[in-house]
C-alpha cells in the first residue's frame, strides 16, 4: 500500500471528487498559481484548469459567501482557508448563512459545502494564528465538524466531506500535513460521524482529536511503560460526535482523559465530559479529566507556547492520575 | 382616492407605457402597499411580533424590476423584502401566514418577515444580516458563469448596508471575475435612524463602482417603466456581457425603519415633499390622464385588492400553528436530493 502526508491525500480526495463530479470546485487564497500555501492543491489548476481552481484575492467572508451562494445555486464548493484562524472574519457567513439556509428556507435551499484548512496551533505564531475553532463550530447546529489526524481519515473522510450535502467544517493541521501513513489505492469513504480506536487498551480511555492524536499515542507509550494499557479513542467527527463508541470504551476502562488542542472553557471537551458524566456515571472510577490549551491567549515565546499546550507527559500524568497510580 | 400634486407632469416612462401594463404595474404595486398595511395593522393587534419592515413608498422599484426580469432570475433581498416576494408573485396568503409564524407561511413559519424565500418564484431572500447577502448573491452569479446558466441574480441593498465589509467583498469579487449580478442600493436616505450624510463619506454611492470594477448608474425612482428600463439594461449587460453594474436608486420609505420606529429623526415637511410624489399615485394618475380611467374604477380595484389582503390576513389567522416536531426539521439533509450526474465508474459508491 502506498505511503501518502497528509497534505497529498487532502489532494487525491479533492481530485478524485473533482473528477467524479463536475460540480465541484475549489477556491481560495494561493489554491492556484501557487499550489496552496500549503501545497494541498498542488497540481490542481494544472488539471482542472482557473474555472474549478479559483484564486481569490484575501476576502475571507467575500469568497466564504460566494461558496455558499454557488452551493445554493448547484455547485459543490470547497472553500479553503489558510488556516481557520481566519475564518474568524468568515464567521457571519459560516454562522448565518451556511449553517441557517436549510433551515430558515424551510428546506428549499441547502449548502452542500465544504469549509477546510489548518486549524489550532502550529509553531511559535502568536495569539492570534494559534486558535482551536473546534468548540466554536461544533457549538453550532446546521453544522458538520471533522477533524482528521492520518492521511487515510484525511482522504477517507474528505471525500465523504464534498459529498455530504450538508457545510461541513473540516479541520487539518499545519504541522501535520507532512505526516506520512498508508492509503489504499482503490477508492473508499469514511462516514463522518464515527469514532475510530487508533490504539486499543484496558486502563484508560483516552478521548482525542487532529494534533493530539499522535500526541496521544505518545503518552500511550509512555503509559505502557509503567504498566498503564490507553485506549486511544480519535474522535474524528466532533459533530456529530460518536457517543456510542465513547461510552463503550469508558464502561470498559471505567476511566477517561480527554485531549485536545483547544481552551478548557466550554468547548467539545467539556461536551464530552457531560456525555460520559450522564450516560456512564455509574461506571467511572474516578472524576473525568481533561488535558487541553491552558485557559490564556498564546504567547510567541517558545517556552511559553510550549507550556500552553498538551504534551505526552501531560496526557500520562492525567492518566496516571485517573487511575489513581500517584 | 386624493390625486396629489396634479401639475407636476407626468415622467416619459409613465406616459409612454400601455394601458394594460400601467394598470397591471398599478395594481401589483398596490398589492404591495395593501399588504403592508394590512400587515402594520396585524402588527398592531399583536397578530405577528419580531421586526416588521415595510416597503410603503418604495413599491416601483420591485414591481419595475419584476418587469424587467425573465424566467429564472434571482432576487436576492434585504429584510425588507415583502414587497419583492409579492412581486415576483408569491402568495399573498403564505406571506401573510409567514407573518403570523404559522405553517402555510412561505417557509412554514421559521423564517417570518426578514426571511422570505420561494425558489420556484425566483425570490432567493430574505437576508436579516446587513450586508452578508451580497457575497452570497455574487456566489448565485458565480454559479451562472460556471453552469453558462444565462441567468441573472438581482442582489438588492440598502443605503445603511454600504459601509459594511461584506459588501465590499462582495462587490470586488463580483467585478474581478466579471460575474452576472445587478447590484441595486435603494437608497432610502436613513440607515434606520441616520441620514446618509452622516453614514457615506461620498455623496454618490455610485462613486465607489469604479473601484470595484461595476459599471454605476444612479437616479431618482419616478414610476416602474424607469425602474424597468434602467435596470433592464444592468440586467441585459450582466446577461450578454457577463458585467456587473451597481445601480443606485433613489427613494424614500413611508413609515418608520420597523414597526417600532416613529421616524422622528425625519425633516419638517420631507415626508409631505415625498408623499406628493409617491410613485404609486403617480401611476394612478396615469392611468387617469393618459388611459382615461375613472376615479370610481380605481376605487373599485382598491376595493378588490383590500378583499384580497383581508381574505389574506383570515387565512393567516386560521392557519395553524406548525406541528411542535418542525423546530427539527431542515436542520441537516440525510442525503443529497440533487446527487452528481450518473459516472458509471463510481455510481456504485454512496457517502
Amino acid at each position: 500500500m502506498p505511503t501518502l502526508q497528509i497534505r497529498e491525500a487532502i489532494r487525491d480526495a479533492i481530485r478524485e471528487e473533482m473528477l467524479r463530479d463536475e460540480r465541484v470546485f475549489v477556491m481560495g487564497e494561493e489554491v492556484g498559481h501557487y499550489q496552496g500555501a500549503y501545497k494541498c492543491t498542488q497540481g490542481l489548476l494544472d488539471e482542472f484548469g482557473a474555472k474549478r481552481v479559483v484564486d481569490t484575492p484575501i476576502t475571507e467572508t467575500g469568497f466564504a459567501g460566494v461558496g455558499i451562494g454557488a452551493a445554493m445555486a448547484g455547485l459543490r464548493p470547497i472553500i479553503e482557508f489558510m488556516t481557520f484562524n481566519f475564518s474568524a472574519v468568515a464567521f457571519d457567513q459560516i454562522l448565518n448563512n451556511a449553517a441557517k439556509i436549510h433551515h430558515m428556507t424551510g428546506g428549499q435551499f441547502y449548502a452542500p459545502m465544504v469549509f477546510r484548512g489548518p486549524n489550532a496551533a502550529a509553531h511559535m505564531l502568536g495569539s492570534t494564528h494559534s486558535q482551536a475553532f473546534d468548540g466554536i463550530y461544533a457549538h453550532i447546529p446546521g453544522l458538520k465538524v471533522v477533524a482528521v489526524a492520518t492521511p487515510y481519515d484525511a482522504k477517507g473522510l474528505l471525500k465523504s466531506a464534498i459529498r455530504d450535502p450538508n457545510p461541513v467544517i473540516f479541520f487539518e493541521s499545519e504541522l501535520m500535513y507532512a505526516r506520512r501513513g498508508e492509503v489504499p489505492d482503490d477508492e473508499y469513504l469514511i462516514p463522518i460521524g464515527e469514532a475510530d480506536i487508533k490504539r486499543a487498551g484496558d486502563d484508560v480511555t483516552v478521548i482525542t482529536w487532529g494534533q493530539s492524536v499522535p500526541t496521544s499515542l505518545e503518552a500511550a507509550e509512555l503509559a505502557a511503560e509503567d504498566g498503564l494499557s490507553l485506549e486511544i479513542i480519535d474522535l474524528r467527527s466532533l459533530r456529530p460526535m460518536d457517543t456510542d463508541a465513547i461510552i463503550k470504551s469508558v464502561k470498559k476502562t471505567n476511566r477517561a482523559v480527554i485531549a485536545y488542542h483547544g481552551w478548557p472553557y466550554g468547548g467539545v471537551g467539556a461536551e464530552l465530559v457531560d456525555r460520559i458524566q450522564r450516560l456512564a456515571f455509574d461506571w467511572l472510577d474516578a472524576p473525568v479529566a481533561r488535558v487541553c490549551y491552558e485557559d490564556v491567549p498564546f504567547a510567541y515565546a517558545e517556552n511559553l507556547e510550549h507550556a500552553s499546550i498538551p504534551q505526552p507527559e501531560d496526557i500520562h500524568a492525567a492518566a496516571r492520575k485517573v487511575a489513581y497510580r500517584d | 382616492m386624493d390625486l396629489p400634486d396634479k401639475d407636476a407632469p407626468l415622467p416619459d416612462t409613465l406616459s409612454s407605457a400601455g394601458k394594460d401594463e400601467t394598470l397591471h404595474a398599478y395594481r401589483e404595486m398596490l398589492r404591495i402597499r395593501r399588504f403592508e398595511e394590512s400587515a402594520a395593522r396585524a402588527y398592531t393587534r399583536g397578530k405577528i411580533s419580531g421586526f416588521l419592515h415595510l416597503y410603503i413608498g418604495q413599491e416601483a422599484i420591485a414591481i419595475g424590476t419584476n418587469l424587467a426580469m425573465r424566467e429564472g432570475d434571482r432576487i436576492v433581498a434585504t429584510y425588507r423584502d415583502h414587497g419583492f416576494a409579492l412581486a415576483q408573485g408569491c402568495d399573498a396568503n403564505a406571506c401573510m401566514a409567514e407573518l403570523y409564524g404559522k405553517r402555510d407561511g412561505l417557509v412554514g413559519g421559521v423564517g417570518g418577515s426578514m426571511h422570505f424565500f420561494d425558489r420556484d418564484k425566483g425570490m432567493w431572500g430574505g437576508y436579516a444580516i446587513v450586508g452578508n447577502h451580497v457575497p452570497v448573491a455574487t456566489g448565485h452569479a458565480f454559479a451562472s458563469k460556471y453552469l453558462e446558466d444565462g441567468k441573472v441574480t438581482l442582489c438588492f441593498l440598502g443605503d445603511g448596508a454600504v459601509g459594511i465589509g461584506p459588501t465590499h467583498e462582495g462587490m470586488t469579487l463580483a467585478g474581478l471575475w466579471d460575474l452576472p449580478v445587478v447590484f441595486v442600493v435603494e437608497n432610502n436616505r436613513y440607515s434606520m435612524g441616520t441620514p446618509l450624510e452622516r453614514t457615506l463619506p461620498v455623496d454618490e454611492i455610485t462613486a465607489r463602482a469604479p473601484g470595484y470594477g461595476l459599471e454605476g448608474d444612479r437616479f431618482q425612482v419616478t414610476d416602474p417603466f424607469q425602474v424597468r428600463e434602467r435596470i433592464g439594461a444592468a440586467i441585459e449587460r450582466a446577461r450578454s456581457e457577463s458585467q456587473p453594474t451597481l445601480v443606485e436608486i433613489l427613494t424614500y420609505r413611508f413609515r418608520g425603519h420597523s414597526m417600532s420606529d416613529p421616524a422622528k429623526y425625519r425633516g419638517k415637511g420631507e415626508l409631505e415633499a415625498f408623499r406628493a410624489t409617491d410613485p404609486l399615485e403617480r401611476v394612478a394618475r396615469a392611468l387617469v390622464e393618459v388611459h382615461g380611467f375613472g376615479e370610481d374604477e380605481l376605487e373599485a380595484l382598491d376595493e378588490e385588492i383590500i378583499e384580497e389582503m383581508d381574505a389574506a390576513m383570515d387565512f393567516a389567522d386560521e392557519s395553524p400553528e406548525p406541528d411542535l416536531d418542525h423546530r427539527f426539521a431542515n436542520i441537516l439533509l440525510d442525503e443529497d436530493p440533487e446527487p452528481p450526474a450518473a459516472n458509471p465508474e463510481s455510481s456504485q459508491e454512496n457517502a
